[in-house]
């Protein structure tokens, strides 16, 4: 064919281009913004903090680079626990999500066929309300005199109100409620996908059900675990509308932490450098997944 | 036809004594309102190549998966080895299954795959390893036990399959169209290794195919499937020479089927008057036969020849070839008669190229003797 007006090369790197434009633009464009902040001074100003290349004099550029965040937010014990703190919330949260996740999404998976996109579109439903007035709704649950602890009392097994909101159990639930169908989606996508003549082999050499779960479509649904696991993981770390609705003064996340640097005390620099080292901790994993996940294609 | 057995196959199914090592009892399998096994009994002997052969949809893969135990007869009972298994899990059962998908665990080795079966029996490891280095050897890919199934070609994955499926020794081999997704030449080379390694094992081989010339190459006997009822159950020339219905005339192998009326019969000489072939014709028939009862007479293409006029040919029918098909090593004709009716042959293209060659709109005379024909009644 004569006259092509785009070779087939040129227009697949125009096709892998857009997603790296979108990147570019809209990613790491402003991530170096907030690098830039994160190395300033902050200053009582609007906006509040100092431009790192300044003109002193004519002709004379004065350029300071201040670590000094950076060096706080490794020294001073309140951000470093508020990292570990949500890294652990994560961490913790991903296993229920997880561990709630798969039974539904396998149900889902093994349900009739036309049973599965109504189950599914049930899975999905709650994203039709807005997520500030789920969570804020777990509050009329969860309260002193709430829903639960009316009902515990009414059954008669507590007389007296339990403490739940307000306490790191209060954020667990709020995101494992909240985040539930983050994991639910991609598993089933898996599982739907699994070929049962895999189970039938495995229990025609004398594999009994549980364990052809477990050798079988455990190990085969992975993929969607680590999927589903990394779309809670990740937002969950930067989290901050739950454990500000749902936890107590003591439950301290990166998020809630972020807010008041940035809004309460207008110290920008320390709020983008508390932004660009999370950043780095949740990249860090993900590079080393997909190191791995290219080492095991290449054996 | 041929077939590629090296020595002669026992007959167990002769012997009356002979405990079958499978015993299928009038087992019917319902799905929904469609039966697709509708009331089977057979009886398959140890050391049998049994196969299970029909067009899609005749319930012979729904008749091995319950033999496997992956569907519950709806009626009836199995048994294996005397044993009621009618109602026992696929896993506690002694036959092990090749699929069809091969159905080999992507996630695993080729070695991982072939010990599955073994780690589950609880087997030592340095046995373990023992047998599938020995199974490794026995399909001939010794060099493949590291790989993954996806870095595998078809014929290997084959491979892999039948030797995970033969690692745990089992009684009995169940294969459902184990050469399906191979391509024609590897097919052949490989009906022979299955027949070879079904012969030195003397394992029980069950095989599920639609392809009558794969049944008819390796099988010791063949079940002939319809509509969820068997057909005919026998070794692959009985069923080739003696088919004892239309449809397992016309299922294996081409046949002429020539619609009449028994006129008389002496001894076991039948007459016959066909309408359609325009004449009377004769065939050996050892049962009683009405005059009167509809039949049709079946001969197969390379029973009938060109006559040569010093030829015993107790039928003869004339006509004109309309069409050749040129196959290598032989040529089929079609001749059609003065009713219509187009009667098939095939001859030796050695022989073809000797006498006169035959061509299009020659007028032939064609003849059969009466003991190479058959006579159907249903």
């Amino acid at each position: 064919m004569k006259g092509l007006p785009l070779s087939p090369l040129r227009g697949r790197g125009l096709i892998i281009g857009v997603p790296w434009f979108w990147l570019g633009l809209f990613f790491l464009l402003p991530f170096l913004f907030v690098l830039k902040i994160s190395l300033s001074e902050p200053v009582l100003a609007q906006p509040p903090y100092m431009d790192l290349i300044r003109e002193v004099e004519d002709g004379l550029v004065s350029i300071s680079v201040n670590f000094g965040n950076y060096l706080l937010l490794w020294e001073d014990p309140l951000y470093r626990g508020a990292l570990f703190g949500s890294l652990k919330i994560s961490a913790i949260s991903t296993l229920f999500c997880l561990l709630f996740g798969y039974p539904m999404a396998y149900a889902i998976a093994r349900a009739p066929s036309h049973w599965r996109l109504p189950l599914l579109m049930l899975i999905i439903l709650p994203f039709w309300t807005s997520f500030l007035i789920r969570v804020y709704a777990w509050i009329g649950i969860l309260k002193g005199n709430g829903l639960l602890n009316n009902f515990l009392i009414w059954s008669g097994l507590i007389d007296q109100p339990l403490e739940i909101l307000h306490t790191p159990l209060a954020v667990y639930i709020g995101i494992v409620y909240s985040y539930l169908p983050f994991v639910v989606l991609p598993l089933y996508a898996t599982l739907v996908r699994l070929d049962l003549t895999l189970l039938e082999a495995a229990a025609d050499l004398g594999c009994r059900p549980w364990k052809q779960f477990l050798t079988i479509t455990l190990p085969l649904s992975l993929p969607g675990v680590i999927a589903g696991g990394m779309l809670v993981f990740i937002p969950v770390v930067g989290e901050f509308v739950i454990p500000d609705l749902l936890g107590g003064p003591d439950t301290l996340m990166i998020g809630k932490l972020m807010w008041t640097e940035f809004f309460s005390n207008k110290d920008w620099p320390l709020a983008s450098s508390l932004a660009a080292v999370l950043l780095v901790v949740l990249i860090i994993p993900f590079v080393a997944l997909r190191h791995f996940e290219q080492r095991e294609e290449a054996v | 036809m041929s077939s590629l057995r090296q020595s002669k196959p026992e007959e167990p199914w002769q012997a009356p004594e002979g405990e079958p090592i499978i015993r299928i009892e009038n087992v019917s399998k319902r799905f929904g309102e469609l039966y697709a096994v509708d009331g089977i009994s057979l009886d398959i002997h140890s050391g049998e190549f049994f196969s299970l052969l029909g067009p899609s949809g005749c319930g012979k893969t729904t008749l091995l998966r319950m033999l496997a135990g992956f569907e519950l007869p709806t009626e009836g009972k199995i048994y294996i080895d005397g044993q009621d298994v009618t109602d026992v899990p696929p896993y506690e059962r002694p036959v092990n299954m090749m699929f069809q998908s091969y159905a080999l665990f992507p996630h695993m080795s080729v070695a991982d795959n072939i010990a599955f079966g073994l780690k589950q029996e609880g087997m030592p490891k340095a046995r373990r390893q023992e047998r599938v280095r020995e199974m490794l050897a026995l399909v001939q890919i010794d060099k493949l036990a590291a790989r993954k199934p996806h870095q595998l070609s078809g014929g290997q994955r084959q491979r892999v399959a039948l030797a995970r499926a033969l690692a745990k020794h089992p009684k009995i081999l169940l294969l459902d169209e184990p050469l399906g997704a191979l391509d024609k030449k590897l097919r052949e080379q490989t009906q022979f290794e299955l027949v070879n390694i079904q012969e030195r094992l003397g394992i029980t081989f069950i095989i599920v195919t639609h392809d009558q010339e794969e049944a008819m190459t390796m099988s010791s006997r063949i079940a002939l499937l319809r509509d969820g009822r068997v057909e005919q159950v026998d070794p692959p020339r009985r069923l080739y020479e003696y088919p004892n219905s239309r449809y397992a005339a016309d299922f294996i192998g081409s046949i002429n089927l020539i619609d009449g009326h028994v006129l008389s019969q002496e001894e076991n000489r039948v007459r016959i008057r066909s309408e359609e072939a325009g004449c009377d014709l004769e065939v050996i028939h050892g049962q009683p036969l009405l005059a009167g009862t509809p039949v049709t007479l079946a001969v197969r293409p390379e029973k009938v020849r060109l006559d040569s006029g010093d030829a015993q040919l107790a039928n003869r029918v004339s006509g004109v070839i309309k069409e050749i098909a040129y196959l290598g090593d032989v040529s089929i004709y079609h001749v059609e008669l003065a009713t219509g009716k187009r009667i098939q042959f095939t001859q030796s293209n050695v022989q073809a190229l000797a006498e006169q060659p035959l061509s299009w709109e020659d007028e032939v005379v064609l003849g059969w003797p009466a003991n190479s024909c058959g006579v159907l009644t249903q």
